[in-house]
């Protein structure tokens, strides 16, 4: 697989990360040089193979539809960055 | 100094020849001295500690007290602690202090252990080399030119230092067993499922797992005993019933204590690549328990090379998304100037993660986004299976497979840094073990030709933990390599000149 700068700017805007455009190349190098090992996996035949997503296949267990957790509102936004009135503050996205 | 594994303390403990205040004074003393050169620690909590070694002396005295009371402990700086900062080795969570405890924190809490401080780490468990800290790379006791390995680096330098008797660590590729192997100390990874992941900081949420790290498989199982049980919080947390880790740890070592043993030796775990110190170590460990009694099978694990590869597509998607909370909302890092929302994620996420996070999250975001599950995810979640059902199939013809932790012993600080293939490459004998989801642990067995240690690894079938500590136990009795301490970190070491 040929990774392009391209890839590095879209893969990069989808998860979220400022990448300067003067280290993409660093990046893109790298991360090319991982999925040179990952292509590896290319050449497995896995026709008909289930997929193993979890170490052990228990069914995900159910708990009855109970309120269980108690207001910890003010616990949990005393290592917010910004609050106000209980309420997370972010950048205005609404003009 | 007062130094010795968990039991032997214990006992002291219990027979009055010192305080926990003592032995909490003593350890806190020692760590201060050690942080300069091994920066083991992010974080000690030296008044919380004597507090709670207080109410230890006080529970001692009245009898009848939990296993491990009075005894010091530090816990990997990514499992979540109420009240003490949980950094994660990043700067996203550097000033982040837990609103509640872990599972296998308060689990260890209950068993009346004091907590000491947090261990430093690689960054949110990525690497493999202590060295992506946010907090500074920690330093091998063996040679501080040479790293401890990772994820758990602090964890393993502060046992092997002998610092504590005992910290916890994670291990989602062999997090915890590398750096044991690296540093000459015992980790245990347990079966998934057995150790509650609440309060772990998710990286991969199918393959991280908690477990101890000590000198001796003993004290492995004692510590284990208090950090595994079923937890509804987890949903992965197997109910099971609770088991005692050292139960097999107490029958006679006398004559043939192995006999009856099959030992698994995959030719994939002793081919070529393999350093040559690591490989005459495995020979002589072959040799010692074949003199316990034990017999070696020859066996095939024939997709073992695919295990990195296979791994560096799984961690890096679900650490994506598992990573995708620290968008400088509700805790963590915030960038200071930023255009907007999307700026302020992608400044925040740019700032607060270091370069190895990014590249997993990078990696991770690629195999998962559209048009590439089906030939990334998908195959590496098909070639995963095979990888298990290999084991299945070896484990019909052994009780556990044994080969080495790490293909090479310690390396320099610095060698492998730029280099994220080859640092992967380290846990080529690792990550199997979480991807099956089976247990596994790392003990010393020699060192090399620069005097840093090797590690044997010693995996089993899932559930097995108590065999896997009585392999390990009776290699134990029969050597001394889990006792050889470095040289200045000795009892009567020159320990008190090293932070000058």
């Amino acid at each position: 697989m040929a990774l392009t700068l391209d890839d590095v700017h879209r893969i990069a805007h989808l998860a979220r990360i400022d990448i300067d455009a003067s280290a993409a190349e660093q990046v893109r190098l790298k991360l090319a040089a991982i999925f040179a090992l990952i292509d590896q996996l290319n050449g497995v035949d896995t026709e008909g193979i289930l997929p193993m997503a979890h170490a052990q296949d228990v069914m995900l267990p159910m708990r009855d539809d109970v309120v269980t957790a108690s207001d910890e509102r003010a616990l949990y936004q005393s290592v917010a960055p910004a609050i106000d009135e209980g309420l997370y503050l972010v950048p205005r996205v609404i003009e | 100094m007062i130094t010795g594994t968990i039991a032997e303390l214990s006992q002291a403990l219990r027979a009055k020849q010192f305080s926990s205040v003592e032995l909490t004074a003593d350890v806190l003393q020692r760590i201060e001295r050690a942080q300069p050169v091994l920066n083991a620690f992010i974080t000690t909590d030296a008044e919380g500690a004597i507090a709670q070694a207080r109410t230890a002396d006080s529970t001692l005295r009245g009898g009848d007290a939990p296993p491990l009371t009075g005894i010091p402990i530090a816990h990997k700086d990514i499992l979540m602690t109420a009240g003490l900062k949980t950094t994660c080795g990043s700067r996203m969570l550097a000033q982040f202090v837990a609103p509640y405890d872990a599972f296998v924190v308060a689990g260890l809490k209950a068993a009346g252990t004091v907590l000491i401080g947090k261990t430093n780490m690689d960054e949110f468990a990525m690497g493999s080399s202590n060295e992506t800290s946010w907090f500074g790379p920690v330093r091998n006791p063996w040679n501080t030119d040479y790293v401890p390995g990772g994820s758990s680096g602090g964890s393993a330098a502060a046992v092997a230092a002998r610092l504590l008797p005992a910290t916890t660590g994670t291990d989602t590729g062999g997090s915890i067993r590398q750096p044991a192997a690296l540093t000459g100390v015992c980790g245990l990874k347990p079966t998934y499922g057995s150790c509650s992941r609440y309060g772990l900081v998710a990286f991969a949420s199918s393959l991280d797992q908690a477990g101890p790290f000590a000198r001796t498989a003993l004290d492995c199982g004692l510590m284990l005993n208090a950090m595994s049980g079923h937890d509804a919080r987890d949903s992965t947390s197997l109910a099971r019933p609770r088991e005692d880790y050292t139960r097999l740890l107490r029958e006679g070592a006398r004559g043939k204590p192995l006999s009856g043993l099959r030992i698994g030796l995959p030719k994939e775990y002793f081919s070529e690549g393999i350093d040559s110190d690591v490989a005459s170590a495995m020979q002589a460990m072959l040799a010692q328990f074949t003199e316990l009694g034990a017999t070696m099978i020859d066996l095939t694990l024939p997709h073992a090379n695919l295990s990195v590869p296979v791994y560096y597509v799984i961690a890096p998607a679900e650490a994506s998304s598992n990573l995708s909370r620290f968008d400088g909302v509700r805790y963590g890092h915030r960038a200071e100037h930023y255009d907007g929302l999307t700026d302020m994620y992608k400044k925040t996420r740019a700032e607060g993660f270091g370069d190895e996070v990014k590249r997993r999250i990078l990696v991770g975001t690629y195999v998962l986004s559209h048009g590439y599950y089906d030939a990334y995810y998908l195959k590496a979640q098909q070639v995963r299976r095979l990888i298990a059902d290999d084991f299945t199939r070896a484990y019909e013809q052994c009780d556990v497979i044994m080969g080495p932790t790490a293909p090479t012993p310690a390396f320099k600080l610095g060698d492998k840094f730029d280099n994220p293939v080859q640092m992967y490459l380290n846990d080529m004998f690792t990550v199997a073990a979480n991807l099956t989801g089976a247990p596994a642990i790392s003990i010393p067995c020699g060192f090399d030709n620069t005097g840093v240690p090797i590690g044997l690894q010693i995996q089993g079938n899932y559930f097995s933990e108590a065999n896997l500590l009585r392999v390990a136990h009776h290699f134990q009795q029969a050597t001394d390599w889990h006792a050889r301490t470095p040289p200045h970190f000795t009892p009567d070491g020159p320990t008190e000149t090293l932070a000058s």
